[in-house]
C-alpha cells in the first residue's frame, strides 16, 4: 500500500510538472530571459506550488508523526555554509546552460525524447562525480583533525 | 531561442499539484519532495525500504507525461534550444552543484522555501540569480 500511495505522489508530481512548463527548456530558459524572449510562467508554477507547501506543510508537520512512518524526516542543518552558497550557484550555471533541473528532466523522461536521456545521464555522473569528491574532502577533514 | 506562450493558469495550477504532491509525500512518508535527494537515494541506496519508496515515486513521475497524453491527446511540450554537448555539459553541471548545494528547485525552492528555511532561502536566490546571469550571457553576449 505504501508504494502505490508513493507512486501515485509521484504521478500527482510528474502531472505537475508536465503541464507548467518545467519540463520544457526553451519554456525555463525564457523565463530568465528578462532582455529577450521572456516568459514569465514559471513565476505561477513557484507561487502555486509555494502556497499550496506552505499552507499544507504547516497542517501536515502539526500532527505527530506521518501516515506510514515512525517521523518526519526533515533537514536539521541551520548552517550558511559555503558548499551551499558555491554549490547552489554551480547549480544555476548548469541549469542556465542546459534549461532542464532536476525535478523538470526525471518527469520528462516519459516523453522518451533522447535530450532528456542525454541530460539525466550527465546528471547522474555529476552526482556520483560530487558524491567521490565529497567523501575525499570529508576523509581528508577527518584525518587533520585526528 | 524559441518564443514560448504566456500560460499562467497552467503554471499556476502545475505548480499547485507539485505543491499538493509535496505535501501529501510530507504526509505519508514524512520526506521532502526534493528530486536531488530522492534521486541520489535511489542512485546509492540504504536499506530495501528506503530503496523501494524512491523507486515508486520516480516511476510514478516518468508515468506523468503519459498521463497528460491521455487527458489532452497530447505529450507535454519539451523543446530544447540546446545543443547535445552544452545539454551533457549543463547535465554534469547540474549534478555536482545540487550535491554539495544539497538540493535543487524542488527541494530547496519548493520544500524549503515553504517551511522558511534560511539555507534553502540563500541557496534558491543564489540559484536563482546564476541562472539569470548564464543565460543573459549565453544568450545577449556571445549571443547564442
Amino acid at each position: 500500500m505504501r508504494l502505490v500511495y508513493t507512486f501515485l505522489i509521484g504521478l500527482v508530481f510528474g502531472v505537475g510538472i508536465s503541464i507548467s512548463g518545467m519540463a520544457n527548456p526553451a519554456k525555463v530558459l525564457n523565463f530568465f530571459d528578462v532582455f529577450g524572449t521572456w516568459d514569465p510562467s514559471l513565476a505561477f508554477v513557484m507561487g502555486g506550488a509555494l502556497i499550496v507547501t506552505a499552507i499544507g506543510y504547516r497542517l501536515v508537520l502539526n500532527r505527530r508523526a506521518p501516515m506510514m512512518d515512525m517521523r518526519f524526516h526533515l533537514p536539521t542543518r541551520r548552517d550558511i555554509d559555503l558548499p551551499l552558497v558555491l554549490g547552489s550557484a554551480v547549480f544555476g550555471i548548469g541549469w542556465g546552460i542546459a534549461g532542464f533541473c532536476p525535478g523538470g528532466a526525471l518527469p520528462a523522461l516519459g516523453t522518451g525524447r533522447s535530450e532528456v536521456f542525454i541530460f539525466t545521464a550527465a546528471l547522474v555522473v555529476g552526482i556520483f562525480a560530487a558524491r567521490v569528491a565529497q567523501a575525499a574532502l570529508t576523509l581528508r577533514k577527518t584525518q587533520a583533525s585526528a | 531561442m524559441i518564443e514560448t506562450v504566456f500560460t499562467p493558469f497552467q503554471s499556476l495550477g502545475g505548480g499547485a499539484l507539485i505543491g499538493l504532491a509535496a505535501v501529501l509525500l510530507m504526509a505519508v512518508l514524512g520526506r521532502v519532495m526534493g528530486a536531488t535527494g530522492i534521486l541520489a537515494g535511489f542512485m546509492q541506496p540504504t536499506t530495501l525500504s528506503d530503496w523501494s519508496w524512491r523507486a515508486a515515486i520516480l516511476l510514478g513521475m516518468v508515468t506523468g507525461p503519459a498521463t497528460v497524453l491521455l487527458f489532452t491527446g497530447q505529450f507535454p511540450a519539451v523543446q530544447v534550444p540546446v545543443s547535445t554537448p552544452m545539454l551533457a555539459i549543463g547535465g554534469f553541471i547540474v549534478g555536482v552543484g545540487v550535491t554539495f548545494g544539497g538540493g535543487c528547485t524542488s527541494g530547496h525552492g519548493v520544500c524549503g522555501m515553504a517551511r522558511l528555511s534560511q539555507r534553502s532561502l540563500v541557496a534558491t536566490g543564489t540559484f536563482m540569480l546564476t541562472t539569470a546571469i548564464t543565460v543573459f550571457v549565453i544568450r545577449h553576449i556571445f549571443g547564442n
